[in-house]
């Protein structure tokens, strides 16, 4: 159950130049565990450009920061509770949002926003129905009760998930910049107190035992249920409110949250980054259960603690407002000097373990582990989707359409996402955008906060590098369609067992995409989470790094997206000029390159093809494509913006169609004389964005799209009750569907999918 | 947002806050702007401290453990919110206001978890049913809003002779365009027979500003900030 090998158990008998004993030897487990320590990724996590002048804090906190102007700094952070949810659907994602939510206010900062990636298996198969639905209702359970709004997420279902969903979440708070707390320890006879909910067995080892390996046959899931956590949103929602007038009073000089190995790594965190020492006194610590060893209480990760460093002369204030608060806080340990870790059994009483604090972190191993390419790679590569004449069957474009066609709404409408009176835009959207109000009095500063999280783990399997540069030009895209420049980034890198060597070089790829597309961006990396041993009887997920790119609206002063589209309305596709907005068409006539169906959502979904190269990214263009959407939307040039991204322009065009409640006639480029009809409509070139635009405004947006060096191209208009799709220069429909089929198909999908008899669903 | 001009500015609401309520601060600011003063009662008081209204706000009081209102019922804070009705005073609850209020019998019926077994929060469409209540000034019967919902236990059922009376005495202040969540008659919201304690599960609060998407709630929050305004003339005619 520990997890360490013999090497790291070697490495620890170094470090205390003593044999550990039972307790010393399971809090280095937790603490050098993948989840805690990083072991695998951090020294290729170290290539990811951190530094921009907005930046207050970086990552290795429990939350990035940064400073958006006017006072006022934003934390963000991601995490994963990927292995909890698989176990324990609804409890794994409840406590993944109680666990954001408190890494969010130890900074000081109210959390304002949370936003959930999550990803499942195939919805006709019972058991992923049932992870679905309870991960779905875990989050809905807890983040609306806590009081924080839910207000941005992804929702995508694919076999690679089946056995191991990803359950990512994301949290935002808000802070006057002048109180940015730190969680460290510096003041040599502080008292630390501890907060909230008392300590009982759940959760044990759950970083070891959960999030640090697969899962395979011979294991019985239901095993693995105690080390999933229990949460208490009510207790939690007393927890913020009491952490934040002491913070707010200036009570406390470091606090940390009790997340991940317990009270071992906030004791050890806050000591070790203040440069100092402390004591634990197990007795002191309330309890759950009778009879619990001191391994169990240091290690616990029971769910609703807080650990507060409190100078002594504050101690009977902060347990005053604690108990206004009803919030349980005792006293169960001070600081010390010598940079010792010691667990005590009474105030003076037994040592029970005794170990320099920083070793638990600053020394944990760090690998560098193998990696290979695919052997395939090559091989894969050089296969067109479009042209296996074994799978081709006549053409189904329409059919292809409306598979592909999801509304989430199913999804958000259970999540809370008003709360707070901040949201513009809401979840369903290219990306979300909340009012950014003065955290001092609540004074709307008239600039807009934004938000998307973004993730495909088609592209990424396609080519993680690429793939992953693209997952952020896409999330900037969707900044842009809400009229935000991105400002800094958290990344979530969900990956199969770092000991297979091509897991490891999908691992290094993906940063060194994620490395480039922020670079070309000008974004920052201000924090992550790597969740690894994504894998099931030895089957590694497909890799899925998901992104959280925060901006910022400067100017809000309406609603940047029409809900309406009235009938007249031009649509232009806008973009990098090159081919995949239909410049030089004809040229392009491979069966691959820029504008390939490699990697894309028809190819695997409607094909059964997960094969085939990448389209081309073009970076830079695709950087000057956000830039110039952002401004478009924001001097209302454009009534309404939508990125291309899966399921190709068709997809697109689709979904502006049900939201806008108009028909369309469109004509879309043909991406390659002779090519398959697919390509037109489902390729997924990046840097793409659709518009839809008044008449009387589309000269001026192509001449702007011109002078800023993008390519622009009238497709066709918005009216009629029917969504019509061809080709340019071509005088046949592809697609041509009533509108409210189409709506019918699209508001369908996700509860028709939750409706089904679910029979046999494991419990 | 126009602050109407009949309102005057000296109106005080009280706001009430249980552990675990979340749309305290909401409320107050939405109802600041309107232009009233605003004040915030924990649920430990045993006093309103003089105010002209009262609003119990949404979320999940007591972490809607046992039963959504069941515990916050027996709070110090709601023996005087009774005697404030009894009074004739104005009280509104909204969304788990309206479950505690219902709980704590100024209001009849109750309130289930929706039909369809989730949390709905989206936007719905009402008809005004009647308007002889606190939120009823300046309204009137099937004008449309467009207010949004957010609740797991909004299905609102009552029995038939309870029912009966609704409709009779005018009681039936709001019902939903397309029911959301199975509520009889589609009854969105409810007063009691003097029409001065008003329940009703769409979020007002969430509806001031065109920017979030819908400003109708200003409506019915101006119409409390009346009703509160006659309330404070006719105390005063009463101390003179």
């Amino acid at each position: 159950m520990l997890g360490l090998t013999d090497a790291e158990y070697g490495r620890i008998c170094e470090l205390l130049e003593r044999e550990p004993n039972h307790l010393e030897l399971a809090m280095y487990a937790v603490m050098w565990s993948e989840h805690c320590s990083y072991k695998s990724s951090r020294r290729h996590l170290a290539r990811l450009p951190t530094e921009a002048p907005c930046v207050l804090v970086g990552p290795g906190e429990n939350a990035g920061v940064v400073d958006v102007g006017d006072g006022i700094a934003v934390a963000v952070r991601i995490e994963s509770h990927n292995h909890p949810s698989a176990i324990e659907p609804y409890q794994g994602a409840a406590t993944g949002v109680g666990g954001i939510l408190r890494d969010i206010f130890t900074m000081g900062a109210r959390p304002i926003a949370l936003a959930d990636p999550l990803r499942v298996g195939p919805l006709d198969e019972p058991r992923s129905n049932w992870i679905a639905e309870g991960i779905v209702s875990g989050i809905s359970g807890y983040g609306n009760s806590v009081g924080v709004p839910t207000v941005a997420g992804e929702f995508v279902s694919c076999e690679t998930y089946r056995d191991n969903p990803l359950v990512n979440v994301a949290a935002l708070g808000i802070m006057p910049t002048e109180r940015l707390v730190l969680g460290r320890a510096t003041e040599v006879g502080s008292a630390a107190v501890l907060m909230g909910a008392s300590t009982g067995r759940d959760g044990i080892g759950g970083v070891s035992v959960l999030a640090s390996a697969g899962f395979d046959e011979a294991d019985d899931d239901s095993t693995k249920r105690p080390s999933v956590q229990v949460g208490d949103p009510f207790e939690e929602k007393r927890l913020i409110e009491a952490c934040l007038e002491l913070l707010e009073a200036g009570l406390v000089s470091g606090i940390q949250d009790l997340g991940g190995a317990g009270l071992t790594c906030a004791a050890s965190e806050t000591a070790s980054r203040g440069g100092t020492g402390m004591e634990v006194d197990v007795s002191a610590v309330p309890l759950r259960q009778h009879g619990m060893e001191p391994f169990e209480i240091m290690t616990s990760e029971s769910q609703e603690r807080m650990l507060a460093i409190v100078s002594s002369a504050h101690v009977e204030q902060v347990l005053e407002i604690c108990s206004r608060w009803e919030v349980s806080a005792t006293v169960v340990g001070r600081v010390t000097g010598d940079g010792m870790l010691r667990v005590r059994e009474g105030v003076d009483g037994a040592v029970l373990a005794e170990v320099p604090a920083s070793t638990l972190h600053d020394d944990a191993p760090s690998y560098d582990r193998p990696m290979r390419p695919p052997a395939d790679l090559a091989l894969r590569r050089s296969v067109d989707p479009a042209a296996d004449p074994a799978a081709a069957g006549p053409s189904d474009c329409a059919g292809d359409l409306l598979a592909m066609l999801a509304d989430p709404s199913w999804v958000y409408r259970q999540y809370d996402h008003q709360l707070f009176l901040n949201t513009v835009v809401g979840p369903g959207r290219d990306a979300t955008l909340l009012r950014l109000r003065d955290p001092r009095n609540g004074a709307p500063t008239g600039r807009g906060l934004a938000v998307s999280v973004d993730g495909n783990h088609r592209w990424c399997d396609a080519d993680p590098r690429w793939g992953t540069a693209m997952v952020v030009i896409e999330a900037a895209l969707n900044l842009a369609c809400v009229g935000a420049d991105p400002l800094a980034l958290v990344n979530c890198l969900n990956f199969g067992n770092p000991t297979h060597p091509e897991v490891m070089w999908q691992l290094s790829e993906a940063i060194d995409g994620m490395a480039e597309a922020c670079d070309a961006l000008g974004v920052p990396v201000v924090g992550g989470n790597v969740s690894l041993y994504n894998e099931t009887n030895g089957t590694n997920i497909s890799p899925t790094p998901v992104v959280c790119l925060l901006g910022v609206h400067p100017d809000l002063v309406r609603r940047p997206v029409a809900d309406e589209l009235p009938p007249g309305t031009e649509l232009m596709l806008l973009g990098p000029s090159g081919p995949a907005v239909g410049d030089d068409a004809g040229t392009d006539a491979s069966s691959l390159g820029p504008t390939s169906l490699g990697g894309s959502r028809w190819a695997w979904e409607r094909r059964g093809c997960r094969d085939g190269a990448l389209p081309g990214l073009d970076l830079a263009g695709s950087v000057a494509t956000a830039r110039f959407v952002a401004a478009a939307v924001r001097d209302g040039l454009v009534q309404c913006a939508h990125d291309v991204s899966d399921g190709g322009i068709a997809a697109a065009i689709a979904e502006m169609c049900c939201h806008g409640g108009a028909g369309v006639h469109a004509r879309v480029p043909s991406l390659g004389s002779p090519a398959p009809v697919e390509r037109a409509l489902f390729a997924e070139p990046p840097g793409r964005v659709l518009v839809a635009v008044e008449a009387g405004d589309v000269e001026r947006l192509a001449q702007a799209a011109s002078s800023a060096g993008l390519a622009s191209r009238p497709l066709g208009s918005f009216g009629g009750s029917r969504v019509q799709i061809g080709r340019i220069a071509e005088p046949s429909l592809d697609i041509d569907l009533a509108l409210d089929d189409t709506r019918a198909r699209w508001s369908g999908a996700l509860p028709e999918a939750f409706s089904q008899p679910v029979e046999g669903a494991a419990a | 947002m126009s602050v109407p001009m009949s309102v005057p500015m000296s109106v005080t609401v009280g706001v009430v806050q249980f552990p675990g309520t979340n749309c305290d601060l909401d409320t107050f600011d939405a109802l600041s702007e309107l232009g009233a003063r605003t004040a915030l009662l924990r649920s430990d008081e045993t006093s309103l401290g003089g105010v002209d209204a009262v609003v119990i706000p949404g979320g999940f009081a007591h972490g809607d453990y046992l039963r959504t209102g069941a515990i916050a019922r027996f709070s110090p804070i709601m023996d005087a919110v009774a005697s404030f009705a009894g009074a004739g005073g104005p009280v509104v609850g909204i969304c788990n206001g309206f479950q505690v209020l219902t709980e704590a019998g100024l209001l009849p019926g109750a309130l289930r978890p929706n039909a369809g077994l989730s949390f709905l929060c989206q936007p719905q469409q009402l008809i005004m049913v009647s308007v002889n209540h606190v939120l009823g000034h300046g309204l009137s019967p099937s004008d449309e809003l467009s207010i949004p919902i957010n609740h797991f236990e909004g299905n609102y059922v009552c029995d038939g002779a309870t029912l009966r009376r609704l409709r009779e005495n005018g009681q039936v202040v709001m019902r939903y365009v397309g029911n959301p969540n199975g509520s009889v008659d589609d009854i969105a919201g409810i007063c009691n027979e003097t029409g001065n304690v008003v329940g009703l599960m769409p979020h007002p609060e969430r509806a001031t500003s065109e920017l979030l998407g819908t400003a109708d709630g200003c409506k019915l929050l101006n119409a409390l900030l009346s009703a509160a305004a006659s309330t404070r003339r006719a105390a005063g005619h009463r101390a003179a």
